[in-house]
């Protein structure tokens, strides 16, 4: 008896341990959150945004939302990037999408085909938001499924300092020029070149800033009626420029692993003459070297274009679970983010573009470069074709591994657009 | 129980009045019978929920089409095992990763057991062993993500690396260590080399310290070299920490991602894809979970008859 006194506190207590362990496990997965006794509805909305913008502000515009809406009670899930796409690729396979969500332009397609995002239109619809107003919508099959929040996009970084030295009086604006002024940035020597193409394909987006760039400045596309359409003349001009420059060993040495820091960092330290890079770079570029004289420029285009130039973009996107209960009240915090005030406000706490086409970014407490970089984007259009495809990172990173082929001779570019647009055929 | 038992009749109750207590010792033997259970139940759920589970259902992803990004994915059996088996890129970063570990292992082998050597000798004095100590383990104590970084600086193709060699003449031009897919995945090799030999330097130091001296001093009385002494006296004594460590050194090499991913992704054009990054490609960037989990399962298979190995020596050592 003595013992069974000892024994039963304890197997209790194990047992006790255990049962709450598993019950904690369980509630890991729980339901989200939903309507409150008094009408009152939580809505979680996931993103990246928050850790990107200065501290507190991000949870200011919501808790504005909320008291224009006070029914409504905002749950902000935060996370960095890379950490915010596994948990979004898990969530929207496993049908657990947070009711309103922050998307990249490269998950939309992946996403709608499973059903976990759903159409906009008709929610905004139902509100009478302006559709007009939007800068772009990211469609699948006709169906809005994301509408980019804010814009960064991507023009020519020039380092002043260095086109000055190597004897350019401007920065370029055409392909000639451009390979004109990086063989003399080159010809500078001690270790400068005069461009850098990152093309490590862990994150391959170097194909979609530093490559495919080329052909959108000149009004060029790699799609017809929305397939793949890689061996067209345009796209075949701009590989072949680009492997002109690589030829021309104007390009930074270490491309083929170069990651999109190292391509910042060069310009940086002022090893790297010009570069195509995001605008959401000059502060810190700024802060890492304040000596740097450097401007933004539109992307050169070919010699003989004059229309307008494609710019490349990324966007913050935003979406809402169609798995949802309240999809009315996502759509509400949707439409707050994108009302004309809102929107510009995020815009300039971002440094990026609104994509509310109404709305005008404050540059008055900005670098005086996103004033420059803005007339140009006004001037050009955004351009990504990427955004919406499907496993748009697999599209760009097969393109890479081809065009690394062409860049160190093993094939020709006729032969890497060919073999892109056979496995790009594949996935659409 | 018995003790129990023979108190209650000792004290000469009668049967009707027994029955309560028959059911209470019933009640202590279940309860005995179930404690060993509840005491290891914490283990038990823990390693169903974060082992069992997620084995069971990436194997399951594997038999099944569209896993997980379809609503209702099909059974195809082995399908997804023969796409990745006939895919050249798996055949690949197969290869590259038995270079890479078979190269990792024996040089982290080879050169912690030199540095350990180092250590336990007695023409060094303790300061000097001390300090060695410090200086030696130091790659073991940053993260994966600092030597990534720190690595990708010196082999920059204008990084210390290519200064050095090229101020001593070794070469004429600077090489682009981890761009070129000729270098790339010796230079890979070596930084995990780098960064892995610390752990087999203490754990044989502590295997050589358990040496007896008397062996040593035997042999050298018997008028053994050198060379005669460590063969026959040290290699025997130390071989089952050697073996243990090789074979675990090549399961944690196998797995390696980190170091790859931050510093090539498998680049460039393949050279340093490993079965690693070509899991993690397939999952992440084309969202074909099915062949993922398909590759996944092979990693684990191989790695489980590696594991065989390690156990089995485990054993016989026991």
């Amino acid at each position: 008896m003595s013992m069974r006194r000892r024994g039963g506190p304890r197997l209790l207590a194990t047992l006790g341990t255990a049962a709450a362990m598993v019950v904690a496990m369980s509630g890991c997965s729980g339901p989200a959150p939903g309507g409150g006794p008094t009408g009152e509805v939580t809505i979680e909305f996931a993103q990246w945004w928050e850790p990107e913008l200065p501290a507190g502000s991000f949870a200011g515009l919501i808790d504005e939302f909320q008291k224009e809406n006070p029914t409504i009670k905002v749950k902000l899930l935060s996370a960095p990037f890379a950490s915010t796409q596994q948990q979004m690729v898990a969530a929207a396979a496993s049908g657990q999408l947070p009711d309103v969500v922050g998307l990249d332009g490269a998950w939309v397609s992946d996403f709608a085909k499973q059903g976990a995002i759903a159409d906009l239109s008709p929610l905004l619809k139902a509100d009478n938001f302006p559709e007009d107003q939007l800068a772009s919508q990211v469609k699948v099959n006709g169906k809005t499924y994301m509408i980019p929040v804010v814009n960064f996009v991507y023009p020519l970084f020039v380092n002043n300092d260095l086109l000055q030295q190597a004897g350019v009086s401007k920065a370029p604006t055409n392909r000639s020029e451009f390979l004109d002024a990086a063989k003399k940035i080159s010809a500078l020597g001690g270790n400068v070149k005069g461009w850098a193409l990152p093309l490590d394909t862990a994150v391959p987006n170097g194909i979609q800033n530093d490559v495919m760039s080329w052909v959108w400045a000149s009004g060029g596309s790699m799609l017809k009626n929305g397939k793949p359409d890689v061996t067209n003349a345009q796209v075949k001009s701009g590989v072949e420029y680009v492997k002109s420059l690589y030829d021309a060993d104007v390009v930074a040495p270490g491309a083929l692993t170069m990651k999109e820091q190292d391509k910042v960092e060069k310009f940086t330290n002022g090893q790297v003459g010009m570069v195509i890079d995001s605008l959401a770079h000059i502060t810190l570029i700024k802060k890492n070297n304040p000596s740097l004289d450097f401007t933004v420029a539109a992307l050169p285009s070919e010699d003989s274009y004059t229309g307008k130039r494609g710019i490349p973009y990324a966007s913050w996107g935003i979406g809402v679970s169609d798995k949802s209960a309240h999809k009315a009240e996502a759509a509400k915090l949707v439409e707050f983010l994108m009302g004309k005030d809102v929107n510009a406000q995020l815009s300039t706490l971002a440094n990026g573009f609104p994509g509310n086409k109404t709305a005008s970014p404050d540059f008055s407490k900005s670098d005086p470069l996103f004033k420059t970089a803005f007339d140009i984007y006004q001037a050009g259009y955004p351009a990504n074709e990427f955004v919406g495809l499907p496993k748009s990172d697999h599209l760009q990173r097969t393109f890479d591994e081809q065009l690394q082929k062409t860049l160190t001779d093993s094939q020709s570019v006729d032969q890497t657009l060919t073999a892109v647009q056979s496995e790009w055929a594949s996935v659409f | 129980m018995n003790l129990s038992s023979t108190n209650i009749e000792g004290l000469g109750v009668r049967p009707a009045a027994r029955r309560p207590a028959a059911r209470s010792n019933a009640a202590v033997v279940r309860t005995r019978r179930l404690a060993p259970f509840a005491f290891i139940s914490p283990t038990v759920a823990l390693i169903t929920v974060l082992t069992v589970v997620p084995i069971v259902m990436v194997v399951g992803y594997s038999f099944m089409d569209s896993a997980i990004v379809a609503p209702n994915p099909v059974f195809v059996g082995f399908a997804n095992y023969l796409k990745v088996l006939s895919d050249p890129t798996f055949l690949l970063a197969l290869g590259n990763t038995f270079v890479f570990i078979s190269l990792s292992t024996i040089l982290h082998l080879v050169i912690g057991l030199a540095f350990a050597m180092l250590l336990n000798t007695s023409l060094l004095s303790d300061v000097t062993k001390a300090i060695f100590r410090v200086v030696y383990i130091l790659p073991w104590l940053f993260t994966i993500a600092v030597i990534a970084v720190v690595w990708r600086l010196i082999m920059d193709p204008y990084g210390v690396a290519n200064y050095i060699l090229t101020s001593v003449g070794i070469l004429n031009q600077g090489v682009n260590w981890l761009a070129t897919p000729g270098s790339a995945m010796g230079a890979l090799t070596f930084i995990n080399i780098w960064s892995g030999y610390p752990f087999f330097m203490i754990s044989l130091l502590a295997a050589l310290q358990g040496v007896p001296t008397v062996l040593h001093e035997a042999a050298r009385v018997d008028g053994a070299g050198w060379w005669q002494r460590f063969r026959y006296v040290t290699l025997p004594h130390i071989r089952p920490v050697i073996i243990s460590m090789a074979v675990l050194d090549l399961i944690w090499t196998s797995q390696q991602f980190a170091l790859i991913w931050l510093t090539t992704g498998g680049g460039p054009l393949g050279a340093t894809e490993m079965l690693s990054t070509y899991t993690y490609k397939q999952a992440f960037s084309s969202f074909e979970f099915a062949t993922a989990s398909a590759s996944a399962v092979i990693v684990l298979l191989l790695t489980m008859i590696l594991a065989f190995f390690y156990v089995r020596q485990q054993t016989v050592r026991d």
